[in-house]
């Protein structure tokens, strides 16, 4: 581990003004202390902001809004969540373990790195570790990487979990930088990775995330994640859906669906959605939608099993959404 | 006078010490003056180093010492070969010149004032290679299987090549045939408590307080690798926080450790990072297996060949009991067995529980049940059909043999009776539902083993070993025997394992712990009673030293076994595939039980290892340079709480007068075995498809 300098920050305004200073922000430290152990992060200042008072879980209306420093055990525990948005606290149930989500932050969940195994290999190439240095996935063992929104640099998956749900829910962020508060779309967080995927987001520098709101709509309380792994807790997810449908006389008002586990980042899938609208909830039906999921999907050498398992993956969440959770 | 301790459920005398964190593990022992060393690993996987741009890291603060090839002491490396070291080749000799053969072959170590400074000190050494592309892969068509050199001989315990009748021709003339090729993927042992040693010279005399389950072996091979006389090394390890078999040998770290000690002139502790252990300290090593059984149409076995070819280093033949369990599990006038190695360019395999038997096993028993569906016959059935009066390979009947009971206690308890034969006939809601059986076995080893005990003049007794507890219970179940053949309540016995100048016992693994040590500490009381009774009474505490061995005599005319029954249940979601265990019953026949409660746990350790080989553990690596991919514990996929399940262990009650005093038969590694073929054949239940390859993901049964 390289050494670091530590600050505490207890105002937002503080926070702003370090990290527009080259500082970065410290929440859970869950992804950042175990990349710095392994000198793939290397920051030479650290703002703590743990303190900062944006921590509130609650129900606006219909929305529900949770704060950048919520923890993931938290906001999954929550009994309005629960009943609200069960979505979101079932994505969040199925990520990581049970003592990281005691300390990750909502905030810090949507920003942690790749899983890639060659990401965290100093003396293996790696273009989003080290710039042009070149991709060993792409030619290596890839079994776990992204089939969908690859690049000849870069195939790795975005790993979090309730960024899934959150992109199918038409989430939004709130951050503040330097230059003021904004929103916008938490499916607009996540860049392609292209010829650069060392750049993962589209935060601006000095920018605090604030808050996370996500919409309530008819579909809510009748939404599913399933995350498909070979074990039961602590693995990412081959493949993951988040699936929200409004059913009303029998035909499918409304559908919200993205996957995980196969795109280099959260990926929603409008035309499947579109393809449900208006149609009968049943499989045939989701079976049929399900290989739009398909469109554009390029397998590297390992992977081609994902092209199988992603239509499975949200014909079964799909029909989740009718059972209870 | 008894006082019938044995088989008591007593809890573990060593818990509270646990629990407390009193129990003191290798790397707990830290030493005045100290410092810390870390590895520098090779990354290639095949080639040589040519240059190590040492000075600009001599000069980071707090280093000490880049010791790398060019400036390392040329170590005597005396000949030393004990049995848990391969037979042929000679082990690894670190930093003694400049060739790599396996990726994450130790290069360097980098010595500092603290493990930080030496840690980062490690990541800025910059070292060039020569590399070439590695040979890692069995399947790879060149990889050339060679005939271990210790096999070759007909009475080897390890044979090559084994024939009983002409299993060929028999199995070409039989009605009903299965003969199919099984593969197992390389597994690390991965234990909690991470390789560690904390070396400290003193003039001519080290002492290496490490993690081993075999201290005196490791005290002599320190002394034969600095070529000192082994009473100047000690080797001290009271405590181990997990093992399965990779602390059997001693690896280059500990040597590493000692090296350094001596060039800085300080202790020096050298602890093992998680990706490090998945280099230097073996594993189980990949296997493949030709399987093929004939049979007649009722069942009757006519033919069993059986090829295995297991995965090993350039310079070590290590070999393991792939094909011997074939030989004895089921009567057929018809066997042969071949065993194979292909050596590649890795890192030593070598034991991980239920070493050879638990490979050779899955293999055996996943053509059992194959041809039980061809044949439309029970495979509890099946095997009755088959079971034999006597150990056919040796000719000699089995000392016990309790199987077939194993087998009926187990599905009872299982209810089997419940399941329906056809495959994907069992469903819960929309999972599909899989019931799996298989037999299994583990010799009942026993070695020479010796203990000290010492009548205190309170009334209280000492017993000293050189024995280890790597979580089994050893302490406990050693308590039990001593008091019981002192006829004193445990608390007034206090056992002492894990040093080196300790009386000798025999490596703490092959599940011959019980056996060996056990019947050495009885042997022991049983001395310092007749030694006491024949000297007054004068207030000093009466001593006596013991040894035991099996009685040659029994060992010639029986054949020595543990057998079980591993009964599983698993669900197959049929839309993505997940598979979970959602049950399993083991019935075992091990003699006699010394410590039920202890014995329950041991067998559900095992299961739970057996189900992340049957579902979850393989370390993947590269073919492009062999670096493993997965060294991490978040990627090396292990049971964790939510996957396991409610797990049953059941003894059936057996009697064994021949294989030792105590009657006991060993535990540890039949637990693991039999529970691989159990799910696989569970999952085949379940989903109508056979996946002959371990560990069986969703990927592979995807598609039913």
């Amino acid at each position: 581990m390289l050494p670091f300098t530590l600050e505490k920050v207890t105002s937002v305004q503080a926070a702003i003004a370090a990290a527009s200073s080259g500082r970065r922000f410290i929440a859970g430290g869950t992804t950042l202390i175990d990349l710095m152990r392994e000198e793939v992060e290397r920051p030479e200042h650290l703002v703590d902001i743990n303190t900062l008072p944006l921590s509130e879980i609650r129900i606006e209306g219909s929305d529900l809004v949770i704060g950048a420093l919520a923890r993931m055990a938290d906001i999954a525990a929550h009994s309005d969540v629960q009943r609200l948005h069960p979505l979101v606290a079932e994505s969040l149930i199925e990520g990581a373990s049970p003592q990281l989500r005691n300390m990750a932050s909502i905030g810090g969940n949507l920003l942690q790195r790749v899983r890639c195994p060659y990401f965290r290999m100093h003396d293996a190439p790696c273009n989003k570790r080290t710039p042009n240095s070149g991709c060993a996935a792409i030619d290596g063992l890839n079994a776990g990487h992204a089939i969908l929104g690859t690049s000849n640099h870069c195939a790795a998956t975005h790993p979090s979990d309730v960024a899934v749900a959150l992109v199918a829910l038409d989430a939004t962020m709130q951050v503040r930088g330097p230059r003021g508060e904004r929103s916008f779309p938490v499916e607009e967080l996540f860049r392609l990775p292209g010829d650069t995927p060392h750049l993962e987001h589209t935060l601006l520098p000095g920018e605090l995330i604030l808050a996370v709101r996500v919409p309530g709509g008819p579909y809510s309380r009748r939404a599913r994640y399933l995350k498909v792994r070979d074990r039961a807790s602590y693995e990412f997810a081959l493949v993951s859906a988040a699936a929200a449908l409004e059913v009303g006389d029998g035909v499918i008002r409304q559908a919200r669906l993205a996957v995980g586990g196969v795109g280099t980042r959260p990926w929603r899938l409008r035309t499947v959605e579109k393809a449900l609208t208006g149609k009968a909830p049943d499989r045939k039906i989701f079976e049929t939608a399900a290989r739009l999921a398909l469109e554009g999907a390029r397998p590297l050498s390992g992977n081609h099993y994902k092209l199988e398992l992603l239509p499975r993956t949200i014909v079964r969440a799909l029909e989740m959404t009718g059972e209870a959770a | 006078m008894t006082t019938n301790v044995i088989g008591n459920p007593l809890p573990r005398v060593d818990g509270r010490a646990k629990v407390t964190g009193a129990a003191r593990y290798a790397a707990d022992f830290n030493q005045s003056g100290q410092v810390y060393a870390v590895i520098v690993a090779a990354t290639v996987g095949l080639g040589r180093v040519t240059g190590i741009e040492t000075a600009p890291v001599e000069k980071m603060p707090g280093v000490v010492a880049v010791i790398t090839h060019r400036n390392a002491p040329r170590l005597p490396y005396a000949p030393h070969k004990s049995y848990i070291d391969p037979a042929t080749g000679e082990r690894l000799h670190v930093l003694q010149d400049d060739q790599v053969r396996f990726y994450g072959q130790p290069v360097a170590i980098v010595v500092a004032d603290t493990l930080d400074q030496a840690e980062r000190a490690a990541a800025a050494l910059r070292i060039s290679y020569t590399a070439e592309r590695p040979l890692v892969d069995p399947a790879d068509p060149k990889a050339r299987p060679v005939v271990p050199e210790a096999g070759k001989q007909p009475d080897a315990r390890l044979p090559a090549d084994t024939a009983r009748g002409n299993a060929d021709r028999a199995l070409a003339d039989a009605p009903a045939k299965v003969d199919e090729i099984y593969e197992i993927a390389r597994e690390n042992h991965n234990p909690m408590e991470p390789h560690a040693t904390v070396a400290a010279w003193n003039g001519n005399r080290l002492t290496l307080w490490s993690k081993s389950q075999f201290v005196v072996n490791e005290q002599a091979e320190i002394a034969a690798v600095f070529g000192v006389p082994p009473e100047n090394v000690q080797v001290i390890c009271p405590f181990i926080g997990g093992a399965f078999g990779t602390s059997l040998r001693t690896w280059p770290h500990v040597t590493l450790a000692a090296m350094a000690a001596r060039q800085v002139g300080r202790p020096v502790k050298l602890v093992l990072t998680r990706k490090q252990m998945f280099f230097t300290t073996g594993h189980r090593p990949r296997t493949l297996q030709r399987m093929a059984l004939g049979a007649t149409a009722d069942g009757k076995l006519t033919s069993i060949v059986h090829e295995g070819t297991g995965e090993t280093s350039r310079y070590e033949e290590f070999m393991e009991a792939l094909t011997s369990v074939t030989r004895f599990l089921y009567s057929t006038p018809n066997v042969r067995t071949r065993y194979r190695l292909l050596p590649l360019d890795i890192g030593t395999p070598n034991h991980m529980r239920g070493p050879g038997e638990a490979s050779g096993v899955f293999a055996l028993e996943c053509a059992v049940d194959e041809l039980s569906y061809k044949l439309g016959i029970d495979p509890i059935d099946l095997r009755r059909r088959n079971e034999p009066a006597i150990d056919e390979g040796e000719n000699k009947p089995f000392s016990s043999r309790s199987l077939m009971k194993c087998h009926d206690l187990a599905a009872e308890r299982f209810g089997w009776s419940r399941r329906s034969p056809q495959p994907r006939s069992m469903r819960d809601g929309r999972l599909l539902v899989g019931m799996g059986m298989a037999s299994a076995s583990y010799p009942a080893f026993h070695a020479p083993a010796n203990a000290r005990a010492r009548l205190l003049p309170d009334g209280a007794a000492e017993i000293e070993v050189a024995a280890s507890d790597m979580g089994p219970g050893t302490y406990t179940s050693m308590t039990q025997v001593a008091a019981e053949t002192l006829g004193l309540p445990v608390e007034r016995v206090r056992l002492s394992l894990g040093r080196s100048d300790y009386p000798p016992a025999p490596s703490h693994g092959g599940s011959w712990t019980m056996a060996s040590v056990g019947s050495a500490i009885r042997a022991a009381c049983i001395a310092v009673q007749e030694e006491a009774a024949k000297r007054p009474r004068d207030g000093r505490p009466v001593e006596a030293t013991a040894s035991a061995q099996r009685d040659p005599d029994a060992a010639a005319r029986f054949s020595m076994h543990s057998f079980g029954a591993v009964f599983a249940e698993v669900a197959v979601d049929p839309d993505v595939g997940t598979i979970r265990l959602r049950r399993a019953v083991g019935a075992y026949g091990i003699g006699r039980v010394v410590n039920p409660r202890l014995a329950r746990s041991q067998c559900i350790g095992g299961m739970i290892g057996g189900m992340g080989m049957a579902l979850m553990e393989r370390t993947v690596l590269d073919p492009r340079d062999g670096r493993p991919v997965n060294a991490h514990m978040a990627d090396y996929l292990l049971p964790v709480n939510l996957d396991i399940p409610q797990l049953e262990a059941h003894f059936v009650e057996e009697i064994d007068p021949h294989v030792n005093a105590l009657g006991v038969k060993g535990l540890g590694e039949i637990a693991l075995v039999g529970m691989a073929p159990a799910i696989a054949n569970a999952v085949f239940h379940a989903t109508g498809k056979r996946v002959r390859s371990l560990p069986i993901r969703i990927e592979d049964v995807l598609t039913v």
